[in-house]
């Protein structure tokens, strides 16, 4: 039963002239957003747009600086998440603050800010899943439960508390279309009853999808407020990133070249304790082409990566041929050495050491295919003259080869660690989340970079939970679902709603899928 | 109100004053103690730490203390690095000892240049074997090096006290128990006449150089600093965590023992009961006060080697227990560990922004 949207009466959240400082940055400026009861409002920006910043004002977190904050019309101030809760805002983060070895019931009851007896409190939330109609068992422990499975223990445990103002921090970054579509039934429901929603996000198509209005932010500042359903895409992005968006070149004939990387049989165990194991991957990745691995998180792809980057060994040597070489029992420096370079998602402490000088990153991994440390001794000169070409060529914001990685905003730290590997030229680089993060300008540079590595005779692997990024990039592309991979399939030959179904794990015709419904 | 405040980026002025920040406040907390302990508190504090460095007469002695604190703080420097915790570098500085001991007992009698670095090749090996056993132990079952090591100490000093009280007794010592006293060609040369100057304390200064070569210009120095911070990373770029943890300890060990026996063949000339003085644990705080840095550590090692000569200066002057000694050093540490804060951290005033 939607009600019409009130469009009299005061807004439920009203922020006026709200501004807030860090050291050496404006994170607000300036910023005035009104949200109605009913509404849906759209926070849109890139990364290091201020969009935490301001929710996190919002939550109580932060206190503004400057400006002030109206609620249903009275001025409040909100000195604590507590605080924001109990004036009715409730707030489902990107990253859930989940224990894996608890139930759902359990995890609910350790978010709430007063005791609730347990059965009053089963009685609860067996009233709320009923009525906004969500699949989700109280007693499951969390470990076995899918992202967005997780996700809707963040949003019960929210709407226990019976929210005026429901804010979604990038909740659609983990899930399959499905549980898109899924998840944005419930949220119109949520508002359907009055409930205001202010729903962070950069993905477009679902802000025109599901926002009644949209607030886009840059640098810190408003630059716009739009009604998403009237304006384009393209307006919408070109407000956000504040240029012209640049469209991906392909060129033409890729991706009939010779195998470069063959991958049979690839098995290994999962890391203790939530790890997925991998079960018998194969397959080929050709020169000039790009193969793209989609997958909702989780199902394997870090355990992927870390087989093929020579972090874990695989158990035959053969599981793995570059070139034609067995492969899969070398070391991670030897695999570069011979040309295969990796570069795993979690850009900090793993692609990067946060605490070292960009020029002490590039000596981590491109110390095997360029001669850095002859005989065991850094050459600083050498390994100065190759950061400074990295940042050049990629475009990377810093003051220099002496920065630390961690002083970087994550955009220019991945493009950084992609242009450390795309330097060493190698002929098979295998890349996990390549854009995760990072800014649209930024993404469609790194994108470029990749096409061309693979039109000057690469071959690329690009892991993404993003299906936008795979379907503009990729040649083939195959599906990892708890930890098995279905076989590549020429891009032209799929549909969204096919990708979507493998990544949920319904695959048709595989053999025996039942088994593996519990891993 | 005062409140913390985080920085942007780890500030390099604090990395280097606040081990001096942290020596003043324990110079100022010390003198407040002991005043309110009735003693001469001002008089104490620089007696312990000015005095050593104000008469010349001081220095030998200065540098005779500081050299086996350098040696052995510099391997427990690379291991902090690594996040390889060896605390036990007091049971491998007397294992050491002992094993380069045991080079000079079954050489008594002979000579030759190639008695004293037998000796010394005896002491590394010595303190590495005794690194050893928590390596292996943390490499193949995941035990606590931090544990191993600390209780492999006590191990060694009972297999000293044994020693010399047993099978290595001295045959003339009139039951004393205590080794043989070493021969000159067992003894460290005095590179200075006529003082207490021996050839560990410039060696001392050499390993300094060497190690601070490795740590800043080699890949094993990056391996070990890359594991040390993010050893994801360091699997990532193909860097050992495992060879890691074995080299710094037996690195470590190595030192610790070549310390040792330095001090065995040096000051004490045989092995006594006395002979474990906590050398391996004050180095700790000379490696936390040198900020892990090899050259800062010959800094570190001198501050710490004038808390051992002033606090003998001050039993004397103003009668302070030889405790106190022991007390500066724990507050030295304390203070370290608290100054720290101001690395990563400024006090601002709260409600006003930068």
């Amino acid at each position: 039963m939607t009600q019409p949207l009130e469009r009299n009466g005061p807004p439920r959240l009203a922020l006026a002239h709200v501004s807030k400082s860090f050291p050496g940055v404006k994170a607000n400026e300036d910023i005035s957003l009104s949200v109605r009861p009913g509404e849906i409002h759209a926070l849109l920006g890139e990364n290091g747009a201020g969009k935490s910043t301001l929710v996190k004002i919002i939550y109580g977190v932060q206190q503004a600086d400057e400006g002030s904050i109206a609620w249903d019309g009275q001025q409040v101030s909100i000195p604590s998440p507590k605080a924001a809760r109990r004036l009715g805002i409730g707030m489902v983060f990107q990253h859930f603050s989940l224990f894996d070895a608890m139930t759902v019931i359990e995890n609910i009851a350790l978010g709430l800010d007063e005791a609730v007896d347990r059965d009053e409190l089963k009685r609860r939330v067996a009233a709320v899943l009923d009525s906004y109609s969500l699949p989700l068992d109280p007693e499951r422990e969390v470990h076995t439960l899918s992202v967005g499975e997780r996700q809707r223990i963040e949003i019960v445990r929210c709407l226990l508390q019976k929210p005026k103002l429901l804010i979604m921090d990038e909740p659609t970054s983990v899930l399959t279309p499905q549980e898109v579509e899924r998840l944005f039934e419930t949220l119109r429901q949520i508002a359907g009853q009055g409930c205001a929603i202010l729903y962070i996000s950069h993905k477009l198509h679902e802000i025109k999808a599901l926002c009644d209005s949209a607030t886009i932010l840059r640098g810190g500042r408003v630059v716009a407020t739009c009604d998403p359903k009237a304006e384009t895409t393209q307006r919408m992005a070109e407000l956000m990133i504040g240029a012209e968006l640049r469209q991906i070149e392909h060129s033409a004939g890729a991706g009939a070249g010779a195998v470069r990387l063959s991958v049979a049989g690839l098995s290994l165990a999962g890391e203790p304790p939530f790890g997925t194991d991998l079960k018998q991957v194969g397959f080929e990745a050709r020169a000039g082409e790009i193969l793209g691995i989609a997958g909702v998180a989780g199902n394997g792809q870090a355990e992927l990566l870390t087989a093929l980057s020579g972090e874990r060994l695989a158990e035959r040597n053969d599981a793995i041929l570059l070139d034609g070489k067995p492969i899969g029992q070398i070391g991670a420096g030897p695999r570069r050495a011979l040309g295969l370079a990796c570069v795993p998602e979690e850009r900090n402490g793993h692609a990067a050491v946060p605490d070292f000088s960009l020029a002490d990153n590039s000596v981590l991994t491109a110390r095997h295919r360029l001669p850095l440390a002859p005989f065991g001794f850094i050459s600083q000169s050498d390994v100065k003259r190759f950061s400074d070409a990295v940042i050049k060529r990629f475009d990377v914001r810093t003051t220099g080869t002496s920065a630390l990685a961690r002083s970087l905003s994550g955009g220019n730290l991945q493009k950084f660690i992609m242009g450390r590997e795309i330097g060493q030229q190698p002929s098979v680089l295998v890349v996990s989340q390549p854009t995760w993060g990072v800014d649209a300008g930024a993404a469609a540079a790194i994108r470029q970079e990749l096409v061309d590595l693979a039109a000057k005779g690469s071959a690329v692997v690009v892991i993404s939970q993003d299906l936008d990024e795979l379907l503009e990039l990729a040649d083939r592309l195959c599906v990892i679902n708890e930890g098995r991979l279905s076989v590549p399939r020429p891009i032209a030959s799929l549909s969204i709603k096919e990708i979507g179904l493998m990544m949920g794990g319904v695959h048709g015709t595989a053999p025996g899928s039942g088994a593996a419904a519990h891993a | 109100m005062l409140e913390w405040r985080r920085r942007r980026e780890p500030s390099t002025l604090m990395l280097g004053l606040s081990p001096l920040i942290a020596i003043g406040l324990t110079m100022l907390i010390g003198m407040l103690v002991f005043t309110a302990m009735g003693y001469d508190g001002f008089h104490a504090v620089r007696d312990i730490f000015l005095t050593p460095f104000l008469e010349p007469q001081r220095w030998p002695d200065l540098g005779v203390k500081a050299a086996p604190l350098v040696m052995i703080a510099l391997g427990l420097a690379i291991g902090f690095r690594a996040n390889v915790w060896n605390i036990g570098a007091e049971g491998q500085y007397v294992m050491g000892a002992i094993a380069g001991t045991g080079v000079a007992l079954a050489t008594h009698g002979m000579s030759g240049w190639w008695i004293l670095p037998a000796m010394a090749l005896g002491g590394i090996v010595g303190g590495m074997a005794w690194a050893a056993m928590p390596a292996l132990l943390r490499v193949k079952l995941q035990v606590s090096e931090i544990l191993t090591s600390l209780m492999l100490t006590y191990v060694a000093v009972q297999v000293l006290y044994f020693l010399v009280r047993g099978p290595w007794k001295d045959p003339e010592g009139f039951n004393f128990p205590q080794t043989r006293m070493f021969t000159a060609d067992q003894t460290l040369p005095i590179v200075i006449p006529e003082s207490l100057v021996h050839l560990g304390i410039p060696l001392a200064l050499v390993i300094a150089v060497i190690a601070w070569l490795l740590m800043e210009k080699t890949t094993a120095g990056y391996a070990v600093k890359v594991v040390g911070l993010a050893p994801a990373a360091a699997r990532h770029g193909g860097f050992n965590a495992d060879t890691v943890t074995w080299a710094t300890l037996l690195a470590s060990g190595g030192l610790a023992g070549l310390a040792g026996l330095f001090e065995a063949a040096g000051p004490f000339g045989q092995l006594t009961p006395q002979f474990p003085t906590g050398y391996g644990f004050t180095a700790i705080i000379v490696a936390f006060l040198g900020r892990l840095n090899p050259i800062g550590i010959v800094f570190g090692g001198i501050v710490l080697a004038a808390t051992y000569v002033g606090g003998e200066i001050a039993q004397t002057t103003v009668r302070l227990p030889q405790a106190a000694t022991g007390m500066f050093q724990a507050l030295l540490l304390f203070m370290l560990l608290a100054t720290d804060v101001l690395v990563r951290f400024r006090i601002g005033w709260r409600g006003r922004t930068a």
